[in-house]
């Protein structure tokens, strides 16, 4: 039986870009090694914490939704309970009103990012010289 | 005199007419609450974080109970605090 999930999880402050992807890529890979397939992925970036984790005041925040065995779960919260880079973690499964709100959530994100970027064409060019600076720093 | 037994006010008695409370879950047709939208969840919450009773807000029972529920997940996941002074 296959059901979908969406996991939520904090990672620490501490991590540098690089080391975020691989967590990130860690359970991407053992959802899908596992039998599952994911289905949306959303990076909240570095957020401030509501109450203070571990001495820590923020996090790095990553969803996943995916679909798995339901035995799976049990599996995926072990390795996040064992990994030391993993402040917080939430792992819910999906109803099919959840699903919808998930479907319809996703296309509203899509839509404002679309709407966001298309008014931002024309200061791209200032968008990459600012970048082509802090690269250069 | 007919009129002894009436109560008579100086002013007309000003009677409330409350506004009668309803389910917003139930009115604008949401069927999930979702726990990762904190701003949304704060309008069921006191200053110090606390759940806001059914009586005051008007939800019904089935959405009280899903507002409830996404409110815990998102102080688990640090999105609302447990405990706050001045939330709002």
């Amino acid at each position: 039986m296959i059901k979908q999930y969406e996991t939520v999880f904090i990672a620490t402050p501490v991590l540098s870009d690089i080391q975020m992807k691989e967590a990130v890529a860690k359970y991407t890979k053992l959802i899908t090694d596992n039998g599952g397939e994911i289905v949306y992925e959303e990076d909240w970036g570095l957020k401030q914490l509501a109450y203070p984790i571990q001495h820590k005041t923020s996090g790095f925040y990553y969803l996943i939704e995916f679909k798995a065995d339901p035995q799976f779960v049990a599996n995926l919260e072990t390795q996040y309970h064992r990994d030391e880079r993993i402040l917080r973690y939430l792992t819910v499964s999906l109803d099919q009103h959840a699903i919808a709100y998930a479907e319809h959530r996703r296309q509203t994100r899509a839509a404002k990012a679309a709407a966001a970027a298309a008014p931002k064409a024309e200061e791209a060019p200032a968008a990459e010289v600012a970048e082509a600076e802090v690269n250069a720093e | 005199m007919a009129n002894n037994n009436e109560i008579r006010y100086l002013n007309p008695p000003t009677v409330e007419v409350r506004k009668k409370k309803y389910c917003r879950f139930k009115k604008a047709g949401i069927k999930y609450v979702d726990y990762k939208d904190p701003e949304f969840l704060k309008k069921f919450l006191n200053e110090q974080g606390k759940i806001l009773p059914r009586r005051i807000t008007g939800t019904s029972l089935k959405f009280q109970r899903k507002v409830a529920q996404a409110v815990k997940r998102a102080r688990s996941l640090a999105l609302l605090p447990y405990v706050t002074d001045l939330l709002k």
